[in-house]
C-alpha cells in the first residue's frame, strides 16, 4: 500500500514537472524568465499604446515576430512604415526599438528603449506570443 | 421577457442621461480650468515636424482615454463615487485633447479623429466588463500605459515647452493611476520608477 502510494506520488510529481516544463518552456531557444521579464517591460513601456491581440494606438503584437512589416488589415500605418517592406525579425525589431525614427523617419512610433537588455527581453516576450515559424 | 427587457433598457438610458447631465458639468469646469492653460499651450507650439507627429500619437491616446471613460460610464457599471471619479478623469483627459488638437493646429496639421465606438469597445474589449472592479482594473491599466507613453516620448521632442507639457500630462496620468490603484487596493510598486 505504501509503495503504490509513493509510485502515486513520483507519477504526479512527474506529472506536475512535465507541466511546468511545457508552460515555462513555451518557445524552443526562450528562456521562461526572459519571457517573464519581457512581458512585465511590454505591460509597461507598450500597453499605453499596444495590445497583444488588439489594433489600438498602434497594431496587435500577436505573431508579430515573422509577419509582413505593416500587413494587418484594417490597420492604418503610415506611409513611412509601409516603405520598409520584408518580415518583422528578432534582429529588426532590435533596430527598431533603439530607433523608430532612424529607421522609418515619419513613422507614429517616437518610442525608443535604449537599453540593449530590455530590448532583447521585450522582443523575447514578442516571440513568445508568436507562432514558430 | 418583453417588460424586463424594456426595464434594462430604461435603465440604461437612465445611466446614460445622469452620466451626460453629469458629463456636461464637468465639462464647464474643464473649460474654466482651460483658461489658466491656453498661455502654457501656445508656448508649446511644434517647432518641427516631428513634434506634430509625437502630438498626433498623444492625441490618439486622450481620444481612446475619453472613450473608455465615456463608454464605461455610460455602462451603469460604476457606483455614484466611482461615476464622479470617472468623470473628472475624462475632463482631465478632454483637456488635454483640446491643448493637443490646438498645438497640432497651430503646427499647421489636422489634429487625428478620434476612432468610431465599435473600435474602440473592440481595441479595449469593453465588452468583457461585467464589473466596477473591471471597469477600475482596465483604467488603472490605461493609465499607467498613458503616464509612460508621455514620458517615453519626451526624448523625441525638439521644443522644451512641449516637452514640460508632457511632462505636466504624464503626471495627471500618473495622478489617476495612483487614485485607481489605490481604489482597487492593488499594492505600491516596491521598485522605484513606476513609469516609463
Amino acid at each position: 500500500m505504501r509503495r503504490a502510494s509513493a509510485i502515486a506520488l513520483w507519477f504526479a510529481g512527474a506529472f506536475v514537472t512535465a507541466v511546468a516544463v511545457i508552460c515555462v518552456h513555451p518557445r524552443p531557444g526562450l528562456a521562461a524568465d526572459d519571457i517573464t521579464a519581457g512581458q512585465a517591460l511590454y505591460q509597461s513601456k507598450c500597453t499605453g499604446c499596444h495590445s497583444v491581440d488588439a489594433d489600438r494606438i498602434g497594431p496587435r503584437h500577436r505573431d508579430v515576430v515573422g509577419r509582413k512589416i505593416a500587413s494587418i488589415p484594417g490597420y492604418d500605418y503610415s506611409p513611412a512604415i509601409k516603405k520598409l517592406g520584408g518580415v518583422w525579425t528578432p534582429s529588426r525589431l532590435d533596430r527598431w526599438l533603439s530607433g523608430t525614427q532612424k529607421m522609418a523617419p515619419g513613422s507614429k512610433m517616437y518610442i525608443e528603449v535604449d537599453d540593449p537588455t530590455q530590448r532583447r527581453l521585450i522582443i523575447a516576450y514578442l516571440q513568445s506570443v508568436s507562432k514558430p515559424r | 421577457m418583453d417588460i424586463e427587457q424594456a426595464d434594462i433598457e430604461r435603465v440604461f438610458e437612465e445611466n446614460r442621461r445622469q452620466f451626460l447631465k453629469r458629463a456636461r458639468i464637468v465639462a464647464v469646469g474643464a473649460g474654466a480650468a482651460g483658461l489658466f492653460t491656453g498661455t502654457a499651450t501656445d508656448a508649446a507650439a511644434p517647432r518641427a515636424a516631428s513634434d506634430v507627429g509625437v502630438i498626433q500619437t498623444a492625441l490618439a491616446l486622450e481620444h481612446e482615454g475619453i472613450a473608455a471613460y465615456r463608454i464605461a460610464g455610460g455602462s451603469g457599471l460604476l457606483s455614484p463615487p466611482t461615476l464622479n471619479v470617472a468623470l473628472t478623469f475624462m475632463g482631465h483627459h478632454e483637456a488635454h485633447r483640446d491643448s493637443l488638437a490646438k498645438l497640432v493646429r497651430q503646427g499647421g496639421a489636422k489634429p487625428v479623429e478620434p476612432k468610431s465606438d465599435a473600435d474602440y469597445i473592440k481595441g479595449l474589449n469593453l465588452e468583457s466588463l461585467k464589473s466596477e472592479k473591471d471597469v477600475v482594473t482596465l483604467a488603472t491599466s490605461l493609465e499607467h500605459g498613458a503616464a509612460s507613453a508621455y514620458i517615453m516620448q519626451i526624448t523625441a521632442i525638439k521644443n522644451p515647452k512641449l516637452a514640460s507639457l508632457f511632462a505636466s500630462i504624464s503626471a495627471d496620468e500618473a495622478t489617476h493611476w495612483a487614485t485607481l490603484n489605490n481604489a482597487a487596493r492593488m499594492p505600491i510598486p516596491k521598485a522605484a520608477y513606476i513609469f516609463a
